[in-house]
């Protein structure tokens, strides 16, 4: 039952790819963003907050045809990147990133969030007057104390984006070694005769990877805690 | 040593403070809410005042007629508050070796033995602040301060959340840092005691204006 074959793992391997770099990718991002929402008052803020919401309540089919219009090769912005950049999403594991790190990104920036509200600002401003610069404290107290609430957003994150699916086959499509991430390598084998074992493997495996991330974001977040009371 | 000329509107509270000391401890006494801690964090430059200058050490960090305002970080001062405010993802030794790398400092391992035996901390640089006293945080945030090398020192009641075990267990360490370390400070405090023993010169506050200015005297 549990001999996973090279097509599976092409589509194992491929989805921890995709989900790694849609992470790393969004995590800078994620950061500043939750830093903006966190601490800056500014006109638009409740517009830019329902904005990074927005993929969570949307129909992810909704969410996959809007980046192929706008990130496809005649997507206004696709279409810029690929002639100047030479960077291509549509039909690409590229293009699967994308639509992982943009479906994973509420969840990515939420533990950050909450964890930049958390921190007491007077020790920010304690900072300061031991002469510390703006960027100084950002880096040797915000961050590190918002730290654990990162890495539990990255690990949510994470998760999101290796089980992404909707967005992702709507966008890049369900290409074997390219596309076939495992949520769109099960939907193809359960439209397979005889698929049925091969899919229940992946769907182990997905349970596996889902239910480690949790528990991982859970571990982190616990973490924060004792970090915010100086133990 | 410190010059201060400033108007601060705070909702219904208004703070209109002129002084200009050259002691070295200034007591700025006054019961809670006479605008004592607004006033401290206006010298310190986390608050900005309305109208009026402020000059350290001959430098002027607020002038809101020319339009200066020195930000916190550039003050050169040193701020001990009242709820110590170590920083706790840190051990005792690098939150008091954090003002020194902030300003670039070299290192003078002199004038850190002398702070940490002024202070008695030795036997706590290992620790986290959480697993710290209430007396031993505000000791370790004392150190911190002075090793940053501060041109004057500010305290906002640095004794207020100590009981009285523990204030008299402090302030024989302030009068020693008085007495020895050669900086100039500004201690804020609603207890004549305490700024008996400590202070210079006392600014008295009341109500957002400086009532009486001069010698200990002035506190009877």
């Amino acid at each position: 039952m549990f001999d996973i074959s090279p097509a599976e793992w092409t589509a194992i391997l491929l989805s921890l790819r995709v989900a790694v770099i849609a992470t790393l990718v969004a995590t800078p991002f994620g950061i500043a963003l939750a830093w903006l929402l966190a601490r800056r008052d500014f006109w638009g803020k409740s517009f830019l907050d329902a904005l990074v919401h927005l993929p969570l309540v949307l129909p992810p089919v909704v969410t996959g045809y809007l980046l192929l219009l706008t990130f496809g090769r005649r997507g206004l912005v696709g279409g810029f990147l690929a002639d100047h950049l030479g960077i291509v999403f549509s039909f690409r594991w590229t293009g699967a990133a994308l639509a992982c790190g943009v479906m994973a990104f509420p969840l990515l920036v939420r533990p950050m969030r909450l964890s930049i509200e958390a921190i007491d600002r007077r020790l920010e401003q304690a900072a300061e007057t031991l002469g510390a610069a703006p960027w100084k404290v950002f880096f040797t107290v915000t961050l590190p104390l918002a730290l654990p609430g990162v890495l539990a957003g990255m690990v949510l994150g994470f998760a999101k984006a290796i089980g992404e699916f909707g967005a992702t086959i709507t966008f890049v499509s369900n290409i074997p070694g390219e596309t076939q991430t495992i949520s769109s390598a099960i939907y193809s084998l359960i439209q397979t005769p005889d698929g049925d074992a091969a899919a229940g493997r992946l769907v182990i495996v997905s349970i596996g990877l889902a239910l480690g991330a949790l528990i991982a974001a859970e571990w982190f977040a616990r973490r924060a805690t004792a970090r915010l009371h100086g133990n | 040593m410190l010059r201060v000329d400033i108007e601060k509107q705070l909702g219904e509270f208004s703070l209109h403070a002129s002084f200009s000391s050259e002691g070295r401890v200034i007591g700025l006494f006054g019961a809670s809410g006479a605008g004592k801690t607004s006033l401290i964090n206006m010298i310190a430059g986390l608050l900005r005042p309305d109208r009026g200058t402020i000059v350290i050490d001959g430098e002027t960090v607020d002038d809101t007629a020319a339009g200066i305002h020195v930000p916190a970080w550039r003050r050169r001062i040193g701020y001990v508050f009242q709820d110590a405010r170590l920083f706790p993802h840190l051990n005792v030794a690098q939150n008091l070796d954090y003002g020194r790398q902030m300003n670039r400092l070299p290192s003078d391992p002199v004038q850190h033995r002398r702070i940490i035996d002024l202070l008695d901390i030795g036997a706590l640089l290992g620790r986290r602040p959480g697993k710290l006293s209430g007396g031993e945080r505000q000791r370790v945030a004392l150190g911190r301060a002075l090793l940053s090398k501060p041109r004057l020192l500010l305290l906002d009641e640095p004794l207020g959340a100590l009981d009285e075990g523990r204030k008299l267990e402090i302030l024989p360490y302030l009068v020693r840092l008085r007495d020895e370390a050669n900086v100039p400070m500004v201690y804020v405090s609603h207890d004549a005691a305490e700024l008996r023993q400590l202070a210079t010169q006392i600014v008295m506050l009341k109500q957002g204006r400086v009532t009486s200015f001069g010698g200990v005297k002035v506190l009877t």
